[in-house]
């Protein structure tokens, strides 16, 4: 992991009294609360519904079991016992109090911590995918420039008022389990034949109520030039990117009134006046931050362990884990274990309580290099583990209710926190995630379906990404009314689509009904091992509208199929 | 101008009798003086003054609009004395970008001034983006925003103020 010299600490400590007194401001009556809006958000504070929550960073999904540790405290102490970790790979807190912000500020700080620009117009957390590092077909580890990209991107005094939110993402593996797409900029990073690091880099992506897939800018981008690239991509952005209307001040629609190839030319000449200039990386700089991202101490493993091997034959429950929530390791003789933090309809996905929190940096310690990962499924992830502790292993996230064999399935649900919690949602996503939850409870059909997402968005806003879950969910409010509209064929990852909608929309004690549908369509059409989305992109839409259609889900009134038109009206927009 | 500071070498201070005058239409002060010989004009009366060789005499600034191109300015910048940048609202961030243009790569050195919506919490930002001088909102005491310039201003990234990035710098351990 990277470590904070002097300076990172100096920066957070200096920032949380800097929030310190705008929060005493705030409190007194000096700033008012329009003024104090973009500087709380800066400082990951929203305002909910019935509390401030507070979204603290986890820089591209990588903590400590020590970092962990105080992510757990923060929950036993300031909140309702637990936190709820983000499709940023962030955790936010639902029940905080804005007195006590700074002294929760103070804990993260004293822990190389913080919660800067995990909100507002600025840019956000750097994201990558949970096995960053560790992933066997990974070409090098995309850390370290995240870590370069976060600390410039941290206060930049030109960029902290852009027109709107501005999201990087960074892969190094083809398959691409970081969503890159849909980022406003996506980073691909490889090595050429002769072993230099280049970038290829897409721009214009984004979800929310415009999707679009970003596309490529620039190919082959030597690595020194990614932070004057960025700069000029987003001086352009800056300088030229709506700022009359919300809902279309991303840079996505940029992108798209110029096209991709004017846009890139104007970051083209934009960037051959910076790029021969002291903002060019240094090699220097590479190594000083890709030292804190040197490969642990592993053993020498043998490739079959017979231990492991035996406990696979004798318990097809642990095998069916194995199947799901562990991933290939570069490392002979490894594994890396996700912890779902979907069980099931007793607990939202991604919530995690404060004591699982201290459980979990515990078997890190003791089974792994004290390291934990964040995905952006909102699932938590032990990067280094022997097979041979497996088992194990198993055996204790099972007793803590993190090891639902379900990874990657259909309950591996994504969901925003909805009209529960958030103020701009106005549907709410945890009901309908609990029906479907507790409709698909059957481990081992779900392991019949094979690999299927399931997003779910309680706005138009899309924080639960449900434009690329194979199935997506979006909740849409008609005169008062909850109802869900349902989208199939959306991907992410290499292949990535947005889905396309089959029909009217659904009240929530239809949509278990509807899916199940889905799921029959499936299983009739589908060839060998052929998963969901590639029967999808297959057969098209019709025999799943024929399905779900052709009789009545339930009783209920339909609404028409034009809500999107509908949703277009509401005023709710994330900050 | 009123309410507004000034800084000599990055150090704030209080401007009294501060002789500049907006007369831009759309940002016009109603408390500056009209007849002010110290006069910031919108870039179509310099262009007009252009025409007529007034702008050779006098003090004169010109004033961008937001969505400006700091470019434009090229043939007067040795002889303006000030330059103002406006911020519609404080969270309009496209008046950094212009200061980063019009100092780092247009080289101008004289007076560059933040109008507008200018508030304590955005002046460290504001300064290091090469703004020199403050007009700041008028119901806001000066006192209170000097404490924005000498506050958090910390950042990784290079600036007009601090050209060389933290990463050229961090091993000798400034």
């Amino acid at each position: 992991m990277y470590k904070y010299d002097e300076y990172d600490r100096a920066l957070v400590q200096a920032r949380v009294g800097q929030f310190r007194d705008q929060v005493s401001r705030r409190l007194s009556g000096e700033l008012s609360e329009e003024e104090f809006l973009p500087l709380r958000l800066q400082n990951g504070l929203y305002l909910q519904k019935q509390a401030y929550m507070l979204r603290v960073a986890n820089p591209y999904g990588t903590l400590s079991a020590d970092q962990l540790r105080v992510l757990a405290r923060i929950a036993n102490e300031f909140d309702r016992s637990y936190g709820h970790f983000t499709t940023r790979q962030n955790i936010q807190f639902n029940w905080i109090e804005l007195e006590q912000v700074p002294d929760i500020l103070q804990l993260l700080a004293d822990h190389d911590m913080h919660a800067i620009q995990t909100s507002g117009n600025c840019v956000r957390n750097i994201t990558t995918e949970a096995f960053a590092g560790v992933a066997g077909d990974e070409v090098m580890d995309p850390r370290p420039m995240a870590e370069i990209i976060r600390q410039w991107s941290t206060v930049n005094p030109e960029f902290l008022f852009l027109p709107r939110k501005f999201k990087i993402a960074i892969s190094s593996s083809e398959c691409d389990r970081a969503a890159v797409r849909s980022h406003d900029i996506g980073l691909y990073l490889y090595r050429d034949e002769n072993g230099e690091m280049l970038f290829n880099v897409m721009v214009g992506g984004g979800l929310g109520r415009t999707p679009i897939l970003n596309e490529l800018a620039k190919k082959a981008l030597p690595w020194q030039h990614i932070l004057t690239y960025t700069e000029a991509v987003l001086r352009v952005y800056n300088r030229y990117g709506r700022r009359d209307n919300k809902y279309k001040a991303r840079i996505k629609i940029l992108v798209k009134s110029l096209g991709v190839e004017a846009f890139a030319q104007e970051v083209e000449r934009e960037w051959e006046l910076i790029k021969d200039s002291d903002a060019e990386l240094t090699p220097r700089e590479y190594q000083r931050v890709a030292a804190g991202f040197e490969p642990p101490a592993y053993e020498q493993l043998n490739t079959i362990d017979l231990e492991y091997g035996a406990w696979l034959a004798r318990d097809p429950e642990f095998g069916l884990w194995v199947k799901t929530n562990t991933q290939p390791h570069k490392v002979t003789g490894y594994a890396s274990v996700v912890l779902s933090t979907k069980p099931g309809s007793n607990s939202p996905p991604g919530d995690v309580t404060g004591n699982q929190m201290y459980a979990v940096a515990d078997l890190a310690a003791r089974y792994g290099f004290s390291e934990v990962r964040v995905s952006h499924e909102q699932n938590l992830v032990l990067p280094d583990i022997r097979k041979q502790d497996l088992y194990s292993l198993w055996k204790k996230l099972t007793k803590l209710n993190l090891g639902t064999p379900n990874v990657g399935l259909l309950t591996d649900v994504i969901a925003c926190p909805g009209g529960d919690y958030c103020a701009l949602a106005n549907t709410r996503s945890l009901p309908v995630t609990r029906a479907i939850q507790n409709r698909f409870d059957n481990i081992d059909f779900l392991h019949d379906l094979g690999d299927l997402t399931l997003n779910i968005s309680g706005c138009v806003n899309a924080c639960g990404h449900h434009h690329i879950g194979n199935i997506g969910i979006l909740g849409v409010d008609k005169k008062g009314e909850e109802f869900f509209q349902v989208t199939i064929g959306g991907a992410q990852g290499k292949n990535s689509s947005l889905g396309k909608v089959i029909g009217r929309a659904f009240r929530v004690e239809e949509v278990p009904e509807t899916i199940d549908r889905l799921l029959q369509t499936y299983l009739d059409y589908r060839e060998v091992d052929e998963s969901f989305i590639g029967m999808v992109n297959r057969v098209g839409l019709e025999p799943f509208k024929e399905r779900v259609y052709k009789t009545e889900v339930g009783k209920t009134a339909a609404l028409s199929s034009d809500t999107e038109v509908n949703a277009e009206t509401k005023t709710g927009v994330p900050v | 101008m009123k309410n507004t500071i000034g800084t000599v070498k990055g150090h704030a201070s209080v401007l009294h009798d501060d002789p500049w005058s907006l007369m831009d239409d759309e940002a016009l002060d109603k408390s500056d003086d009209q007849n002010s010989r110290y006069q910031i004009l919108s870039l179509e009366s310099l262009l007009a003054l252009e025409e007529t060789g007034e702008s050779q005499q006098g003090q004169y600034g010109v004033i961008l609009h937001p969505d400006d191109d700091p470019e434009l300015l090229l043939p007067w910048l040795d002889s303006l004395t000030i330059i103002a940048l406006q911020f519609p609202r404080f969270s309009d961030g496209r008046a950094y970008s212009q200061a980063y243009l019009l100092r780092g790569r247009y080289g101008y050195k004289n007076d560059l001034r933040a109008v507008g919506d200018v508030l304590r919490d955005q002046l460290a930002a504001m300064r290091h983006c090469g703004f020199t001088s403050f007009a700041v909102r008028e119901d806001k005491p000066l006192t209170d925003a000097l404490k924005g310039l000498n506050g958090f201003d910390m950042i990784y990234a290079r600036s007009v103020t601090h050209p060389e990035p933290l990463f050229r710098r961090r091993h000798l351990r400034l």
